[in-house]
């Protein structure tokens, strides 16, 4: 079966300030058809870019990347992308938002509303159709951006952090609610997050990066707990911890890294 | 307060109220501020006698087209260089050096290029308006969020559509912070224009009134023209509100 998502030796090198700087090197992976995959690492490591560059939003240095067998050009139309922070356009209503990635596909207006409604009904935003993000809670905005994400039926999703901004309970109700909409049409998806139980809980698979820079993967975990999952019950299994335990010391050691390197960049 | 202002204006005024205690002479008091009363009158009988109405509509319509064709060039500028960096990088010291200069000194060379009818008016009006929309618009473009700009771009929108549905409401709610002293600006620039040479409009009223040394009239012009102003400003208030509905507000108790 062709992996969804393929790396081919990518390197990214950015030209900065004090020097060229490779962010990740020699990265190769390969994200099966239908798996859930997350990435780990310390803070820094280049997570980010290798998410980048899967989207089509930044072109890697060397190296080639294959979205379902296809070597990627331009942006990767195959793939909806879910980011940290505030992504949603300010100017236009949830249900705006929501139907925009359809507006732009030329659906009749008519039909994107209905499918538009639909979503917000199954994320939970029901009857708040007219309101504004401003006007909307954190755990609200994700959804929606959830639904405006989902809407266009992508084969790959791309998760930059997504709930790192949320507060615990919210979040834990959102990865619920991830599992559910994920579970009904198995996509793949690549889950990034600096949180390990929230990867653990999560995925098929964990990908744990080394520290920057030249970041390359240093292992990869199989996670056979059974779906379906309650990610906030699923912690205090002993599978879970066992398996939490042995990632952990596999990402220990780089996270200390990275946390050195940070502390001589500032003394420096 | 304002009923305390002309009360107390019409004290010091009024020839005979009060002795003379700054000229000696109890007219003069009158002649250099005009006295408030003889000042509604004017007020009164330009309304009632309907001589206002033309004048005032010709500072009005000037006032208008001021600022929509200031706006409209602003917004098309100021979205092409905002989104074209060689067109910025190439026109940017100009803007700003013709931004620096005093524009309304023009306003001569514009009687002579357009005659005395409303259209040198309204390019003085015009210079004023763009420059305030094109920095506005300008900033607007720079300061799209890369995220919201990157999340559109991954939902399929292509160049076009960026610009309709990202780029442009961004500048837009720019456009209108500054809508109150852009407004303000058109009716400076007409009222300006008139009073260095027209025969027609407010400022022209209030010309013609220097030059007979009429305070009163003078002051009524102002403030007709003041109450007008207020008039425009609360219009500008109100389309703002409604079209910067999504704009979060100070007090936001809105949530859930």
């Amino acid at each position: 079966m062709t992996a969804a998502v393929e790396f081919d030796r990518i390197t990214c090198t950015f030209a900065g300030t004090r020097g060229p700087y490779t962010a990740v090197k020699d990265v190769s992976l390969s994200i099966g058809d239908g798996e859930f995959v997350s990435v780990v690492g310390p803070t820094g490591c280049g997570k980010s870019t290798l998410l980048n560059v899967t989207a089509g939003l930044l072109r890697p240095t060397s190296g080639t990347l294959r979205v379902l067998g296809e070597p990627l050009s331009g942006i990767n139309r195959k793939a909806g992308y879910m980011f940290q922070s505030e992504a949603l356009m300010p100017w236009r209503s949830a249900l705006a938002n929501v139907v925009a990635g359809l507006e732009f596909r030329g659906v009749d207006r008519a039909e994107a509303r209905r499918r538009g409604e639909e979503w917000l009904e199954r994320v939970g935003l029901a009857g708040f159709g007219d309101r504004f993000p401003h006007q909307m809670s954190g755990g609200m905005r994700k959804r929606a951006s959830l639904a405006q994400m989902l809407i266009l039926d992508p084969r790959i999703l791309l998760m930059d952090e997504p709930f790192s901004a949320l507060d615990v309970q919210t979040r834990s109700l959102m990865e619920n609610e991830l599992l559910e909409l994920w579970s009904a049409d198995r996509k793949s998806v690549v889950f990034i997050t600096h949180d390990l139980e929230e990867a653990i809980s999560l995925s098929d698979r964990v990908i744990v990066l080394s520290a920057g820079p030249a970041t390359h993967p240093i292992g990869e975990f199989a996670i056979d707990l059974p779906r379906p999952r309650d990610v906030a019950e699923i912690r205090l299994t002993p599978r879970f911890i066992e398996l939490h335990d042995r990632i952990w010391h596999a990402m220990k050691e780089e996270v200390l890294k990275g946390y050195a390197q940070t502390r001589n960049r500032v003394s420096a | 307060m304002l009923a305390a202002i002309f009360a107390v204006w019409q004290l010091l005024t009024q020839p005979g109220l009060l002795p003379p205690f700054f000229w000696d002479n109890p007219d003069r008091a009158a002649f250099f501020f005009g006295e408030p009363l003889k000042i509604f009158r004017v007020i009164w009988e330009w309304f009632a006698g309907g001589a206002i109405y033309q004048h005032l509509w010709v500072t009005l319509e000037e006032t208008a087209l001021a600022f929509g064709i200031g706006a409209a060039l602003g917004l098309a500028v100021g979205l092409w260089l905002g989104l074209s960096p060689t067109a910025s990088a190439l026109f940017d010291p100009y803007i700003i050096a013709a931004n620096a200069m005093p524009r309304v000194v023009l306003a001569p060379i514009f009687m002579v290029w357009f005659g005395l009818g409303i259209w040198s008016k309204v390019a003085l009006g015009v210079t004023l308006v763009f420059f305030i929309v094109f920095f506005n618009v300008y900033q607007g473009v720079k300061e799209v969020s890369p995220v919201v700009l990157n999340n559109t771009i991954m939902l399929g929108a292509n160049r076009r559509q960026l610009l309709r549905h990202v780029y442009l409401p961004s500048a837009t709610s720019w456009v209108f912070s500054s809508l109150h002293v852009s407004v303000g600006m058109a009716f400076v620039g007409a009222v300006v224009g008139e009073y260095l040479g027209s025969a027609k409009g407010v400022g022209y009223l209030i010309q013609q009134a220097e030059g007979a040394f009429d305070i009163n009239t003078v002051f009524a012009g102002i403030l007709v023209l003041t109450a007008f102003a207020l008039v425009l400003d609360f219009a500008v208030g109100a389309t703002e509100k409604r079209l910067l509905v999504w704009r979060p507000q100070q007090a936001d108790t809105e949530q859930l």
